[in-house]
């Protein structure tokens, strides 16, 4: 089934990378970017996505914080927050915000089973 | 300034993604040092001249400052660095070691333990980017100084004055300990060139071959 996915990450090439791994995963899927929080939010306003995936180390409001916010906007979207720092305390509010962790470098793999598990 | 054209907008947030992977492992490593969350900000990656590069840490700290740095060669040399206020080198010494050992044991361990964290951290930050840019840099043993920044980020032979440097920055805080220090890079302007055509191919490997999105936004 064809869905809507919103890459919020204020890296391009973060967001390219998932970009890469989406288009052998869900070729179909239509993609929408946004570089920061707000412009997530505003975006999620206009058209809800059925799949959000989030950077957490970001200028201004960070990627669990914008989860939080988006659980509020949206409670349907399915959330996943992409970070390097691993630390037990990251993973945790990630997943209290109802968020899968996904560590960075995404592998297609990580990704993958992320969307998998919310199509069965 | 005409160097920052060196590295373009995509060369940049792919140096700084880089450096937010490296530092996040080194935060990983400390966090298991000292047994509470490490909280990083967002790298910030710029091209100064040395005395603007002092100027910023001078601007972000008055106070004296403690420094543990190592240099690295290869095809790209430099310096990195671990920066914290001289006055707080005790609390990550006492929150490393652990908390019940007195003053005068802590004093005694202060250089040691200092080495030995910049040296896991410096070590894991430099070697996750080396690592990402398929490369190898061979890492000098990891010196204690105390100072400010002028005397930090002089990097032998004696650079001309006015030159230029990569400069990457990066605070760090354990909230509960009271700690907080910066993680601070070097390159000299010679490596950049170097490091612009890693960094191309490691843009190629990570986000390389991209349909055209359909997107919206940005």
């Amino acid at each position: 089934m064809k869905q809507t996915i919103l890459i919020v990450d204020d890296s391009k090439l973060a967001r390219m990378a998932v970009i890469k791994a989406l288009s052998s995963l869900r070729p179909d899927w239509t993609r929408v970017e946004a570089s920061n929080a707000d412009e997530a939010l505003a975006l999620v306003k206009q058209q809800t996505p059925d799949v959000a995936v989030l950077d957490f180390n970001m200028p201004g409001k960070d990627g669990l914080v914008l989860a939080a916010e988006l659980r509020e906007l949206a409670p349907q979207i399915r959330l996943a927050v992409i970070s390097a720092n691993h630390q037990v305390e990251v993973v945790n509010r990630a997943r209290e915000a109802g968020a899968t962790f996904l560590p960075k470098p995404l592998t297609e793999k990580s990704l993958g089973e992320f969307l998998d598990a919310g199509q069965q | 300034m005409s160097q920052t054209s060196v590295l373009d907008e995509l060369e940049l947030d792919a140096l700084t993604e880089l450096v937010n992977l490296g530092v996040s492992k080194a935060a990983l490593g400390l966090r298991e040092m000292v047994r509470e969350e490490v909280i990083l900000s967002v790298p910030k990656v710029s091209i100064l001249t040395r005395e603007m590069a002092i100027a910023t840490l001078g601007d972000q700290e008055q106070r004296r400052l403690v420094a543990v740095h190592q240099d690295f060669e290869g095809e790209i040399n430099g310096r990195a660095l671990l920066i914290f206020p001289e006055a707080k080198s005790m609390e990550l010494v006492r929150a490393v070691v652990g908390g019940d050992l007195p003053l005068e044991e802590l004093m005694e361990l202060e250089q040691e333990a200092l080495a030995e964290t910049g040296n896991v951290i410096l070590n894991s930050c430099l070697g996750t980017i080396a690592n990402s840019l398929q490369r190898s840099l061979r890492i000098s043993l990891p010196e204690v100084v105390h100072g400010d920044g002028a005397e930090f980020f002089s990097l032998s032979p004696a650079p001309e004055a006015g030159d230029s440097v990569l400069f990457i920055y990066i605070n760090f805080a354990v909230r509960r300990r009271d700690i907080q220090g910066y993680i601070a890079m070097l390159l000299d302007l010679p490596s950049l060139v170097t490091l612009k055509s890693m960094l191309g191919q490691f843009i190629e490997r990570t986000g390389g071959e991209t349909l055209p999105t359909h997107s919206h936004g940005v």
